[in-house]
């Protein structure tokens, strides 16, 4: 067997620096990457890429800050398996691998002149930052913007400093809520479905984005069709199994669409009859 | 059919046709590895090569996408030192059967979707194809005719046909005339041989029909129809997901991405290595959570990535009919057998319409 080097390979990595980290709470960190060539990463909200730490392995994260910043990007990771763990042992000055961006994100284009209702459940937030961030930053393009948060206790509440400033602005709807309080919650309990009833949206020009674990899904988008918003307006992220980015290694596959490649999101409407999607 | 695109190779000049060959560079051919078993296996004269084989363990696949084949080449530490890599290997395939051929073409498709995959595609050009043309029936497994995989629809630079005292060989692509062109075992048809090729063809046309009473064309109707068939319960209670019909299923190309230190822990290497649909934790997320949880879920995913799925993407069937799954199962889940059901169940529900 003879081996050479190959330029165009879909494995090769960019390298990347680590230029700022923070503990956002017991499992999540945050970090801010900058690519090695000085490059933008030129991705757009909901896309995802390959972080690689060389001898541990890759893994598939989603970006979560807008792309209007050119000179690094954000994601927000949670410590569950092999590399996410080492990962979050990392700090400012380390070197990472980098592969993408992959997958479609949100249809930005589709989305501006209309209104949004941002649906988060705990770490979906990191995705959708991505598009709030966007949004905030071309606000005017925009009609009216609605977030709604929910995760399992007030602990695991990400980017606290950004959520005071979206509950405090007076161009968007916010609104958050925790399945389980503690002494010091003075918000909403309840699942994150409590909150969509009380949103006042005019569903015809209203799109949804909602992104959270798998379990949250088919409660949400029953209320938000009851709200009366049409199937193809509901646009939903999914989280997979991914090793290639690339549509071949199969992990990813939700029948006949690759996840990561038609995805990771999707508008209701397409998948609501893959018995596999939620 | 012009006759200029096929040659006779006398049996009298295959010995020395295949040790030219063997000469030029690396050359595998099927070879028997006891009972009912043959596998593609370097060879270096034409004693060692089965011309009559059922397909072998393990499909072509295996020299177009290695079982473990490395993508990355790095020096661990600080600071990302990492250098992308092909690994390849001149090679020339001699007696590949229509459904290995198909079999690559699928993968050739799979690979060739952007973004493509330079490493199989690197591999798959200093890969040389001959095939052998099958008269009749390896056994009762295979459902090649079914997929339309048992005539020859191209994927080669040589193709033979066994007519007795020769083979006709088809010339298919430049690499094909100059195989023909620099070992000198080749002579001019004669119309009458080519009348022979005819007559074989015509004669397997009654006996390869569809192994499965259903029209080919109709194949995804009866998937769509099929979600929730009870056959996938059943496979549930047999399956005993090890994989093994997805390792030897020429079209099955599912994969896993691991690193690897050496003894050192200076140096590592990323490879990727067949991954199986069917084990357990293939569509698994670092929450837990699995996707295809259930055996029959995973099973169901199998059959619709051969006979469904593909059709919309790729417009043809990633079933070669090889019966390498059936052959392999240790729980004698059976494609024939799973198919007729599917069948039965459908046809089932259309009287129950009806009365």
């Amino acid at each position: 067997m003879e081996k050479m080097v190959i330029k165009d390979s879909s494995y090769k990595l960019e390298k990347a620096k680590i230029l700022r980290t923070k503990q956002l709470t017991d499992k999540e960190k945050f970090f801010e990457i900058a690519l090695g060539n000085g490059q933008p990463l030129d991705h757009e909200p909901g896309q995802f890429i390959m972080i690689s730490l060389l001898g541990i392995g890759e893994v598939p994260i989603s970006v979560a800050s807008s792309p209007a910043g050119r000179d690094s990007f954000d994601i927000c990771v949670r410590a569950v398996g092999k590399v996410t763990n080492a990962l979050h042992k990392l700090k400012a000055g380390d070197e990472i691998g980098i592969r993408g961006p992959y997958g479609k994100g949100f249809p930005i284009r589709v989305l501006q002149g209309n209104d949004l209702l941002i649906i988060a459940g705990g770490l979906g937030l990191a995705p959708l930052r991505s598009l709030i961030h966007f949004v905030l930053d071309n606000r005017r393009d925009f009609g009216k913007v609605h977030i709604l948060l929910g995760c399992k206790q007030p602990g695991e509440l990400l980017f606290g400093d950004e959520l005071e400033d979206w509950n405090k602005r007076t161009d968007l709807y916010y609104a958050c809520t925790v399945d389980r309080a503690d002494p010091d919650w003075a918000g909403n309990v309840g699942l994150i479905t409590t909150l969509i009833p009380g949103v006042d949206i005019e569903p015809a020009r209203t799109f949804a984005a909602v992104v959270g674990p798998p379990v949250m899904y088919n409660f949400v988008i029953k209320e938000l069709l009851s709200k009366g918003i049409p199937e193809r307006q509901i646009l939903l992220s999914f989280e997979r199994n991914m090793k290639c980015g690339n549509g071949k290694c199969g992990r990813c596959q939700i029948q006949n669409l690759y996840c990561c490649q038609d995805g990771p999101v999707f508008n209701y409407e397409k998948i609501k009859n893959l018995s596999e999607a939620m | 059919m012009e006759d200029t695109h096929y040659v006779v190779l006398k049996k009298e000049n295959f010995d020395q046709f295949i040790s030219l060959l063997a000469q030029k560079q690396k050359l595998v051919a099927p070879v028997p590895k006891g009972f009912k078993s043959f596998a593609f296996e370097p060879v270096d004269s034409a004693s060692q090569v089965a011309l009559k084989y059922i397909p072998t363990v393990l499909p072509l696949k295996k020299y177009f996408m290695p079982q473990r084949e490395t993508l990355l080449e790095y020096t661990a530490g600080k600071g990302v030192k990492a250098e992308a890599v092909v690994e390849y290997e001149s090679l020339t395939i001699f007696g590949a059967h229509t459904c290995d051929l198909a079999g690559i073409q699928c993968l050739n498709m799979v690979f060739s979707e952007r973004p493509k995959d330079y490493n199989y595609l690197t591999r798959k050009n200093k890969i040389t194809i001959i095939g052998l043309e099958c008269n009749e029936y390896c056994d009762e497994y295979a459902s090649c005719n079914l997929v339309d995989a048992s005539f020859p629809g191209g994927g080669y630079d040589l193709f033979l046909t066994d007519l007795g005292d020769y083979f006709i060989v088809h010339v298919n692509t430049r690499a094909g005339d100059e195989i023909v062109a620099s070992t000198r075992s080749f002579d001019k048809t004669e119309l009458s041989q080519l009348d022979e090729l005819r007559k074989l063809r015509d004669a397997k046309r009654k006996i390869f029909v569809n192994e499965v009473p259903i029209e080919t064309k109709h194949i995804p109707e009866l998937f769509d129809r099929s979600f929730r068939a009870r056959v996938w319960k059943d496979l549930e209670a047999r399956c005993l997901a090890c994989g093994n019909c997805t390792n030897v299923c020429p079209t099955c190309y599912c994969f896993d991405v691991r690193d690897e230190l050496d003894l050192t822990l200076k140096n590592g290497i990323r490879y990727r290595v067949w991954d199986s649909c069917q084990l357990e934790p293939f569509a698994k997320v670092a929450g837990g959570f699995n996707f295809r949880k259930e055996r029959s879920v995973r099973q169901r995913h199998r059959y619709y990535r051969k006979f469904r799925y593909p059709v919309e993407r790729f417009a043809r069937y990633f079933c070669t009919g090889c019966g390498r799954c059936t052959r392999t199962c240790m729980a004698d889940i059976n494609l024939k057998e799973t198919l007729n059901e599917l069948l039965k169940e459908s046809e089932d529900r259309v009287w129950k319409r009806w009365l």
